[in-house]
């Protein structure tokens, strides 16, 4: 029996998008699909970009997922970090709901007593290890990211250390965006464990637009055609947590 | 669903001396005293409740507080010997409109490891070590372990001179994956195991406590993590008489908690037994190596405070071998 699936997107980018719309208004499509989108802004030491940060946040808010701004240094725990909270905080929506149905009326997290919400989140963490869990890595490669890239490798490296030691399945793509043709590129097909990373940024070739909304898109079709490959390799026996925060 | 922004996430409120929270499910009352300190998860107070003096954490993120709550309460139920801050309260208040999840722990009145070092020699680092690894042990044997082992999350309260831990947030059952970790004291970072919940990943973190406690320092793992790492292991002087130990502390090569910390217990032995055949006491010895010391400490208190308690170790490990024995 599975244990449900889990379904996030990882954008990280460090600054605005210039082309293809508002990308919160595609994070609510994700949202829709059961996506989460999460926003790591990667900066530089000293700068501030309201606007960056401004995007950053309405993204994931729109998204349903967490936003984090970082620099350089901090990137791997925070990677690590916000994903796992994304997680957990989509793994509660799922719990509420459940809640909700076993109350029978509209019992929230907030709502309960402290001593509820203890054994609420010893489900939730218990679901959190054995959930199976799905992310689209999705890679800002644009011109000014270009000396930020080996530091994200190490991130996803690390980030899958944090994955793999959980007793749930991992799927792992990984996208970059602008695509030399399209609006992203496949880096890497869905694999389990991001083994093997080093080396993938070293060809890929920086610059140009920043679709950010386009590559979002692309990011949910990724998990369509997912699923539409292992429908026909497991049948039809994969059930999704129907997940949606209030 | 609340906000989890995590931006936001470090908005526990600041509270002013004197300020009242009245908790909304349990009725208590706690009156605020001043912050104890301040971390990635909430503020801690001092508050003053019908207890008397607590340690109140209050959060932004009502899910890290449950979580941390769920921990203490478990180690209520390991019997015996207090790990951690005693679990006493957990409610809601509502302060300006605002609703703040809040728990309620027991008050650890002590100084941070590397002051008290800094006080009374870096000989206390290796009891401290042993003492660690006692609590390590029990609380594995409970089936938990601690994750985000590090100096900022002990306290040496005393005397008589104990290490005790704070800030639970991390802890993990045993098997699943460490839910905090800080780089490093972090296995994974120095590409040296995963991030599985297991002994050896706390006892990892405990041999890297002992490496920055007489290091004094952090660094990082620069090209190869185990290289770095074993380099400084053979250029630290101080670190001579443990280097075997602490080479097989985060290598994984201890079974347990119990096996490191009976092994740290004969190299600390055998070192006691070269001060005493030098004749020279271990006092005029530090002074060599520890930068001055504040005078207005008495120093010979502090090094019988050290003899017994090293004493005192090495009388409770005999008597664990012989009831081990029988
Ligand atoms: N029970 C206690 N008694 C005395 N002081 C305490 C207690 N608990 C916490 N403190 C103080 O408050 C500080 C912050 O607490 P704590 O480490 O729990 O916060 P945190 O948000 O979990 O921090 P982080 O996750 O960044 O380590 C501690 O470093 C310590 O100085
Ligand atoms: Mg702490």
């Amino acid at each position: 029996m599975s244990n449900g699936t889990l379904k996030q997107i990882l954008l990280l980018t460090d600054g605005c998008s210039n082309d293809g719309g508002d990308p919160a208004a595609i994070a609510a499509l994700a949202r829709e699909e059961n996506v989460t989108v999460n926003v790591i802004g990667v900066l530089e030491e000293g700068s501030l970009n309201e606007e960056a940060y401004e995007e950053i946040e309405k993204i994931a808010t729109a998204g349903g997922g967490i936003s984090q701004v970082v620099y350089m240094k901090q990137l791997a725990k925070t990677v690590q970090m916000v994903t796992r909270q994304a997680m957990t905080q989509t793994l509660q929506g799922v719990v509420n709901k459940e809640l909700s149905q076993i109350l029978g009326r509209e019992q929230e997290w907030d709502d309960l007593s402290p001593e509820k919400r203890g054994e609420v989140m010893e489900v939730v963490d218990d679901l959190g290890e054995r959930v199976d869990f799905e992310v689209v890595i999705l890679v800002d490669a644009s011109a000014s990211m270009r000396n930020k890239l080996r530091t994200v490798q190490e991130a996803l490296v690390d980030l899958s250390i944090s994955m793999d030691s959980r007793g749930g399945s991992n799927y792992y793509t990984l996208l970059t965006f602008p695509g030399k043709r399209n609006d992203t590129d496949i880096i890497k097909g869905w694999t389990s464990g991001i083994t093997g990373l080093s080396g993938l940024f070293d060809k890929i070739s920086v610059g140009g637009i920043t679709p950010t909304g386009p590559a979002i898109q692309a990011a949910i079709q990724q998990f369509q055609s997912r699923k539409r490959r292992s429908m026909i390799s497991y049948g039809e026996d994969e059930y999704e947590l129907e997940e949606r925060g209030s | 669903m609340e906000k989890t922004n995590m931006n936001s996430r470090n908005e526990a409120p600041n509270f002013p001396r004197g300020t009242k929270l009245l908790g909304k499910w349990n009725r208590n009352v706690y009156h605020i005293l001043k912050p104890l300190g301040r971390g990635a998860t909430g503020i801690v107070y001092l508050a003053d409740s019908k207890h008397g003096k607590v340690a109140l954490k209050i959060g932004h993120n009502s899910m890290s507080i449950t979580s941390e709550v769920n921990v203490l309460k478990h180690f209520e139920k390991v019997q015996g010997q207090i790990l951690g801050p005693s679990f006493i309260d957990t409610d809601d208040c509502i302060v300006s409109g605002q609703k703040h999840p809040f728990y309620v722990m027991e008050y650890l009145q002590g100084v941070s490891v590397f002051d008290h070092l800094k006080e009374h020699g870096n000989e206390w680092a290796p009891v401290f070590m042993v003492q660690l690894l006692g609590d390590l042990s029990r609380l594995h044997r409970a089936g938990w372990v601690f994750g985000d082992l590090k100096p900022e999350n002990l306290l040496i309260t005393g005397p008589p001179y104990r290490v005790r831990w704070i800030d639970v947030g991390g802890t993990t059952i045993k098997g699943r994956a460490i839910k905090e970790y800080t780089e490093f004291y972090d296995r994974g970072y120095w590409g040296m195991g995963d991030r599985k919940a297991d002994e050896q990943y706390d006892l990892f973190a405990a041999g890297m406590i002992f490496i920055h406690l007489i290091e004094k320092r952090r660094f990082e793992k620069g090209k190869d993590g185990k290289q770095t790492l074993m380099t400084c292991l053979e250029r630290n002087e101080q670190l001579r008489p443990y280097r075997h130990w602490l080479k097989k502390i985060v290598n994984g090569a201890f079974q347990d908690a119990e096996a490191a910390r009976t092994d740290l217990m004969k190299f600390i032995a055998k070192r006691e037994d070269r001060h005493r055949k030098v004749d020279q006491p271990p006092r005029q010895n530090r002074r060599n190596k520890v930068r001055k010391k504040a005078q207005k400490q008495p120093a010979l208190v502090g090094i019988i405070d050290l003899v017994l308690v090293i004493a005192f170790l090495l009388i409770t490990s005999v008597l664990y071998l012989v009831g081990q024995m029988i």
